[in-house]
């Protein structure tokens, strides 16, 4: 069971790096922030699974609590944010 | 009444939450969910008292029938994402729907519904208007007089 | 033993949205195609995942880990009510903004 949660852990890490690509190369901010919000929602399910892996989920489930709220107030934050901003983060020609 | 229900709601959160039984734990969640329950009881109820455990059972029976419809629409979005020539599949639109829904639970819950099912994203309500992005046309043309609508005011807007 | 194999079920099932989620985002044309692709498929994948672990985490039974199984519960069910509303932000500031959506007929020749 030890070595199945290590498995899917490692695969969480690569799609997370799969993701980073779209937070480096998206066209516009927002796209960037897309891609910071689906590393966030997989960072939550990771931690519990480092939780499981080192025989202590009741001190990181509260970490991923607050994880996922973080990772949601965040994407609220910068999405007002980047409202009054217009064309300046535009970068939709490139 | 309102605010009794708030303390109960929120102390059995607490409860859960701390995982504590002593008396030094307890003490500090009764006074945070008095002072809760004291300044911001309007925020989770309102409304009539019997609409509560309805809307609550409501929200019950509704959520596995919208689980199945999730899994449904993830299969579908999961064949447009890996089939070869996915441009060929999607043809992104934006539309403007009416609802017929009135309180503003429902309302809610109908855009976030729409957000999690068919090639589907709910962008803005206003009023009684929804502006829905679809991904496809068929999913376009599946909103409106959908069973979700109907299913959403049997379950929050019955006998009103 | 059967908790084991629910939860490597869900898990695995999970796994496989996620992983569709990330190639949704890297394949889709435009910002509210790639949108579609994150809000629907991770917090599908996100629930499957912590309900996974949470089954798991049941198997030795006791009041400490029933709790810990409540409190995976909660964060399944707070991805679930704040993703959509998360994707409803990202997608109306990129309508206030003015991203341009990619469409068929201006991209078929």
């Amino acid at each position: 069971m030890e070595q199945f949660f290590l498995a899917i852990g490692i695969a969480l890490m690569l799609l997370m790096f799969l993701s980073l690509y779209r937070v480096l190369a998206g066209p516009t901010i927002l796209d960037r922030m897309l891609g910071g919000n689906v590393i966030g929602t997989k960072t939550t399910a990771l931690l519990l699974l480092i939780g499981l892996l080192y025989d202590n989920v009741g001190m990181f489930v509260d970490i991923a609590i607050a994880y996922a709220m973080l990772n949601f107030i965040a994407t609220l934050g910068s999405a007002k944010y980047f409202l009054h901003r217009k064309s300046i983060h535009l970068e939709d020609h490139q | 009444m309102a605010k009794v229900v708030t303390f109960l709601v929120m102390f059995a959160f607490w409860v859960v939450m701390s995982g504590m039984f002593d008396a030094f734990h307890l003490s500090f969640g009764v006074v945070s969910c008095l002072l809760i329950a004291h300044f911001s009881h309007s925020l989770l109820l309102y409304g009539d008292p019997k609409s509560w455990g309805r809307g609550f059972f409501g929200i019950l029976f509704y959520l596995p029938w919208l689980f199945w419809e999730i899994l449904i629409s993830n299969l579908q979005v999961t064949y447009i994402v890996l089939h070869p020539r996915m441009l060929d599949l999607i043809d992104p639109q934006l539309v403007r729907f009416k609802t017929s829904l009135k309180r503003p639970i429902s309302k809610v819950t109908l855009a976030q519904s729409i957000t999690l099912t068919p090639g589907t994203v709910t962008v803005d309500i206003e009023e009684d208007e929804l502006l829905v992005y679809a991904l496809t046309a068929s999913g376009a043309q599946s909103l409106a007089g959908s069973a979700m609508e109907r299913r959403i005011a049997a379950a929050l807007e019955g006998g009103k | 033993m059967i908790l084991n194999i629910v939860s490597i079920v869900l898990i695995c099932a999970g796994l496989f949205f996620f992983a569709v989620g990330t190639l949704g985002i890297l394949r889709f044309p435009d910002f509210y195609t790639r949108v579609q692709a994150a809000g629907k498929c991770d917090s599908l994948a996100a629930v499957l995942v912590l309900v996974g672990i949470a089954v798991y985490n049941l198997g030795d039974l006791s009041l400490a880990t029933v709790l810990v199984s409540i409190k995976i519960l909660f964060i399944a069910a707070f991805v679930f009510i704040s993703s959509p509303t998360a994707t409803h932000a990202i997608t109306d500031a990129a309508l206030l903004i003015g991203v341009k959506p990619w469409t068929k007929e201006k991209n078929t020749p």
